[in-house]
């Protein structure tokens, strides 16, 4: 008798993928810019698994550190893309921001 | 903690002299049994939300969609990868995944959201009005 966990598994990394999928045709015709990046902070979430399922079909865990760092870059990207395109600029002195903000 | 519990149960498991079930497949089987449980609602849930996100209408709505159902099933899926796990070295690196998946992805929703509101992303109103930006005092 096989060990049947391995398929098992494997249709999960199946499913995954065919999420991903989904998110990318989000993420083509998004009509927004912030659209477009919830989808690609939705594709890395999910990314992050899949490193995971896949660590575990293949027997190796050292995979999972690959993940972990997938998942602090990800989570990085979004907050430098969303402060750039608040700011224009990647580098920002934030006392003129509370300067300029009435509030809020 | 279910992982700690099972483990702990198993050098207690002999195997039976009469040739019935041995504890150690009991187990086994009660291992893979949440783990395809735990698959099973994480895959739907991830499913759910990527639906919800193709689907709803509106941004906040699909990101509400995307937020929720993310982190609820990545944890569910890292939770059934941690009972499938054998060393406590992978459990440990599962352990640390999920809680950086269960900060973060709430944080990068919000930050998201809050920065489609201050850039003036108008969401679809229904029959009752939302507060606009113009109406904060």
């Amino acid at each position: 008798m096989r060990d049947p966990m391995p398929y098992i598994m494997l249709a999960a990394t199946l499913v995954l993928i065919i999420a991903m999928v989904l998110m990318l045709t989000r993420l083509i015709g998004g009509p927004s810019l912030y659209d477009r990046l919830l989808a690609v902070n939705s594709f890395g979430t999910k990314t992050v698994l899949f490193l995971c399922v896949f660590c575990f079909i293949i027997d190796r865990p050292d995979g999972i550190d690959i993940a972990l760092l997938y998942a602090l870059m990800n989570f990085i990207a979004t907050i430098a893309v969303l402060k750039f395109f608040n700011y224009r600029a990647l580098t920002v002195d934030l006392r003129d921001v509370a300067d300029q903000e009435d509030g809020s | 903690m279910m992982t700690v519990l099972l483990m702990a149960a198993e050098p207690v498991a002999t195997t039976a002299s009469s040739g019935g079930i041995s504890g150690a497949d009991v187990i086994g089987f009660l291992r893979d049994l949440i783990t395809v449980i735990s698959l099973a609602g994480g895959l739907f849930f991830v499913l759910a939300g990527t639906i919800g996100v193709i689907r709803l209408p509106d941004f906040y709505t699909r990101l509400h969609a995307a937020g929720m159902t993310d982190t609820l099933g990545a944890e569910l899926i890292l939770f059934a990868l941690i009972v499938q796990s054998d060393s406590w070295q992978v459990i440990a690196k599962l352990l640390l995944v999920a809680f950086f998946l269960f900060v973060t992805s709430p944080t990068a929703t919000h930050a998201v959201a809050h920065a489609a509101y201050r850039a003036g992303e108008k969401p679809k109103l229904g029959p009752w009005r939302a507060p606009s930006i113009e109406d904060e005092g």
